[in-house]
């Protein structure tokens, strides 16, 4: 393991009710969060090669920490979403580093397909700061219905030095979806798209 | 008493490796199991209320299991628990009360006889408001070492109806515990307390 953890959260979130309806089967995302030693923290390091070791580390271990949280096979899983949170002695590309170049290929392993983008948000900030990760279907980033985000935080972390990193899953869209566009049912799955 | 209708539930693991000292061979583990039901009484002063507790004893109950469930399906591994409620705006401090009976008994309950005051809290307050869940031991109010809290809440709940019921289970002392006091070896358990 390269990546120095120091705690993992998951969070498990299913609605049940929206705006007095009874949504059934209920919506539910996962999200998988973990708190790491920023390596690069308070100096300026030209390559982030270590981070995105990092990066391809957390894909896999966040993916199926989600997914087991969320209890559902991981081919089921619909939708997908991954952020950062870098503490206030790290660079905004520090989290770049994690989130872009390597950690998607072991989501995508985990999930058995994975055709579209993994929408991804970043930012710096203190302990307690909340990550809103933003949702899209994974296999094809036009699905409506799914586009979506998850609220995380941890009231003590990131720490100055550390990076809070987060992977969210879900088995379905929003609770009440009913804006048009592409359905999942339409999905040809070639370009990731549509 | 009226039905309990839930809209969303919540939950929430932590695992704590370390908090800057020596790695720990076995991480500390927290769990929450939020639930966000409609406040019957908001809006209007109540006089009898006491029996919706009776209506909230299956949703403890089921809150309780889902922790166990959370923590890996032991009930042994529990040593820490406390519970809070966060009240809507329309509703007032009384009704987060109505928590203290079906939330503690049904930990206890599942726990197979826990023998210490279930630590809580509660408050008023709008979507996003945080709470500071304490927790004590479950055997033993004054084990120093497992005097601790977790936060929790939802970014969404409670509305001014809606009533946020959280109970919280932990697996061990802080995960740096070294202030002394009561030891967990030492629990007489005779009265809960020592």
């Amino acid at each position: 393991m390269k990546a120095r953890i120091r705690k993992i959260a998951t969070f498990v979130e299913e609605t049940s009710i929206e705006m007095g309806r009874t949504i059934d089967p209920p919506t539910r995302r996962a999200a998988a969060v973990a708190v790491i030693e920023n390596p690069c923290a308070g100096k300026y390091v030209e390559d982030l090669s270590e981070l995105m070791a990092i990066g391809e580390e957390l894909g896999e271990l966040l993916t199926l920490r989600a997914v087991a949280a969320l209890g559902i096979p991981a081919t089921s899983v619909e939708s997908y979403g991954k952020a950062a949170a870098v503490g206030e002695n790290g660079e905004l590309e520090h989290a770049a580093a994690i989130l872009h170049p390597k950690l998607g290929a072991p989501v995508r392993r985990v999930l058995g397909k994975g055709a579209a983008l993994i929408p991804s948000s970043k930012k710096r900030g203190g302990m307690g700061v909340a990550l809103d990760i933003p949702l899209g279907h994974k296999d094809a980033a036009f699905v409506r219905s799914h586009f979506d985000g998850m609220e995380v935080r941890i009231n003590d972390a990131p720490r100055a030095n550390e990076i809070v990193v987060a992977v969210a899953v879900t088995n379905s869209g929003r609770p009440l979806a009913r804006v048009g566009g592409l359905t999942k049912d339409q999905i040809k799955g070639e370009d990731g798209l549509r | 008493m009226p039905e309990v209708r839930i809209r969303k539930k919540f939950t929430a693991v932590e695992e704590i490796f370390h908090e800057g000292g020596p790695l720990s061979s076995l991480p500390l583990r927290r769990a929450a199991a939020l639930a966000v039901i409609d406040n019957p009484f908001a809006g209007a002063y109540v006089q009898e209320i006491a029996g919706f507790m009776d209506d909230l004893k299956p949703l403890g109950l089921e809150m309780a299991r889902s922790l166990i469930t959370a923590l890996g399906g032991d009930a042994k591994v529990v040593e820490g628990y406390g519970k809070g409620a966060i009240v809507g705006a329309a509703g007032e401090l009384e009704h987060g009360a109505l928590w203290h009976v079906p939330g503690g008994y049904a930990m206890r309950e599942i726990l197979g006889g826990a023998k210490a005051i279930v630590a809580s809290t509660k408050k008023v307050g709008g979507p996003g408001t945080r709470l500071d869940v304490p927790i004590t031991h479950i055997n033993a109010s004054y084990v120093r070492s497992h005097f601790d809290s977790m936060e929790v809440g939802l970014a969404d709940a409670p509305r001014a109806d809606e009533i946020l019921l959280a109970l919280v289970m932990t697996t061990g002392p802080r995960i740096h515990a070294r202030v002394g006091g009561l030891k967990a070896s030492e629990i007489k358990g005779e009265d809960g307390l020592r």
